[in-house]
């Protein structure tokens, strides 16, 4: 029973995510630009802007297949866990990772929780502004969690992505995504330097991103 | 399909040939040049590529007749078109009238070439879409670069859609003597004014010495235009046999076609610097996007239609 259950999930899985991909493809015609990194069999933190919930789709469809299955996108789980629906599609479909942005308990500490995850040789697609940016700036102030993993696991490589056009494409509260052109250029990797500074390291990491954008003054 | 399959034949042997030789040549020029590859000759080798594919694709449109033509162009619209709105400036308040271009605009303009229903047809966007996007944007309260935005909108669905959806409506024309044949108008128009940007090209690069508006575009020439034209005129006379234009008619109709065409280019990269950028997109290995190879098309088939409206149907 349970492995039925188990390769259920596992069809689910693989149908949303070849599924999603393909409607990423068909919606945006989304495409690849490696510009400092190439693709890969490390493990890696790929760390991108987010302005929209088809962030990590457009990002996982530019990943190999192989790759694909083994990466896992870092969601918050007080919008995630809301409804059993939301739930189902984070956790079952996506297979996602939910963390807790106000955590109380010490066991839901998303430090250890993204931890546990990358010590199962996994990779994470984390989203360091810690939500989606609706403001007019391109990107806004990084989080600390890029910094405390990177410490605690610095073989693991952090690679910038930066996503192009989303935002245009799935505003934030819409649902029916308008046909765009989008391009996702990943960096070369970054590293902490030796004695850096955590709000360095991270400002550092932000400018980084930024500077992958291929249209800069474009962005509205 | 019978009454044609004779031109057909010929048509597909002829492009064939084209496209065989080009492959070939491209093959000796890369077997024989020093390794790696110039750009220039990694470029030549996408593009004659992607011709294979475009000529495939046509030929298969073409053999499902009214139906494949027409889905086929639909498809092109929602490329250019895609290719369009990403490139010009959006706000978020734009989603719904953005959402309607892609999602009503087009599928309803092909249902209006789908039916034949010529009234509608050439008034739905440059009227109707025309008052009503503005009226939308509007009633969003949004004022941020208002008719910036609202210009973009109307150029993209007029240029996308309007302008591309002119070629399937070719097949809705009434020739006399010509019935059950306009697949090979349209062949007509694609060959001629595809063939012209090749031939402006080629006559460019082998003549080219005026520049013919440097602030717009680095590779057009007077040389260029002067030859292609005239080449691609001639071409057009000796396709003849597909249409009901006698030689001289098919070289003059050819000639507007692919003057038309020029302007197309012209402007197309006027936008693009404008914008400041090089492609429209990425859809065509080598090419870049779907206007950078439909440019010419775009302009050229509306004058074309009327052309034949005009003066051959009754």
């Amino acid at each position: 029973m349970t492995k039925l259950r188990v390769s259920t999930y596992t069809l689910l899985q693989t149908v949303t995510s070849v599924g999603l991909s393909a409607l990423a493809w068909v919606v945006t015609g989304v495409r690849p630009i490696w510009n400092g990194s190439q693709p890969s069999d490390r493990q890696r933190i790929y760390f991108a802007n987010h302005a929209s919930h088809g962030d990590f789709i457009l990002l996982s469809a530019c990943l190999s297949e192989k790759e694909r299955a083994r990466t896992h996108a870092v969601a918050a789980a007080d919008y995630w866990s809301k409804t059993r629906l939301r739930r189902f599609i984070a956790e079952d479909m996506l297979s996602s990772v939910l963390i807790h942005r106000q955590w109380t308990d010490e066991t839901q500490h998303p430090i250890s929780i993204m931890l546990s995850v990358l010590d199962q040789g996994h990779s994470l697609i984390l989203f360091p502004e810690g939500t989606r940016n609706m403001t007019d700036e391109p990107l806004l102030p990084f989080r600390s969690g890029l910094y405390n993993l990177s410490m605690a696991r610095p073989d693991v490589e952090l690679i910038p992505c930066w996503i192009e056009n989303m935002s245009r494409v799935l505003p934030k509260g819409q649902f029916v995504p308008v046909p765009l052109l989008c391009r996702v250029v990943f960096g070369a990797p970054i590293a902490i330097q030796p004695g850096e500074e955590r709000r360095a390291f991270l400002d550092r990491a932000r400018e980084t991103l930024l500077a992958l954008n291929p249209r800069p003054q474009r962005d509205d | 399909m019978l009454p044609m399959m004779h031109e057909t034949l010929i048509l597909i042997v002829g492009l064939l040939a084209v496209l065989i030789s080009a492959s070939v040549v491209a093959g000796v020029l890369s077997w024989r040049a020093p390794k790696p590859l110039s750009p220039t000759l990694v470029n030549l080798t996408q593009r004659i590529n992607a011709w294979w594919v475009m000529v495939v694709a046509i030929t298969v449109a073409f053999f499902f007749g009214r139906p494949g033509m027409t889905i086929l162009f639909a498809l092109i619209s929602f490329a250019a078109l895609r290719e369009f709105v990403t490139l010009t400036h959006s706000r978020r308040s734009d989603h719904w009238v953005l959402l309607g271009m892609f999602g009503i605009v087009i599928p309803f303009q092909y249902w209006l070439v789908w039916t034949a229903w010529y009234g509608l047809f050439t008034i739905f966007i440059p009227v109707y879409c025309f008052l009503l996007m503005p009226a939308i944007t509007a009633l969003h309260g949004d004022t941020e670069r208002f008719l910036e935005r609202v210009s973009a909108q109307q150029w993209a669905v007029m240029i996308s859609v309007y302008c591309v959806s002119h070629v399937p409506a070719l097949l809705t024309l009434e020739v006399p003597g010509f019935e059950g044949r306009n697949l090979l108008l349209i062949a007509f128009l694609i060959i001629t004014v595809q063939g012209s940007d090749v031939l402006q090209y080629i006559f460019g690069k082998l003549f080219g010495r005026h520049l013919l508006a440097p602030t717009v575009s680095p590779s057009k020439t007077w040389e260029g235009l002067v030859g292609g034209l005239a080449a691609s005129s001639l071409l057009g006379a000796l396709l003849s046999f597909l249409t009901p234009f006698s030689p001289l008619q098919a070289a003059g109709v050819a000639f507007i076609a692919c003057l038309m065409g020029f302007l197309g280019g012209l402007v197309a990269s006027a936008i693009k610097r404008d914008q400041g950028v090089k492609d429209w997109g990425h859809l065509i290995e080598g090419h870049g996007g779907m206007m950078d190879r439909a440019d010419s098309l775009v302009f050229a088939a509306p004058v074309f239609f009327h052309t034949v409206r005009y003066f051959w149907t009754v």
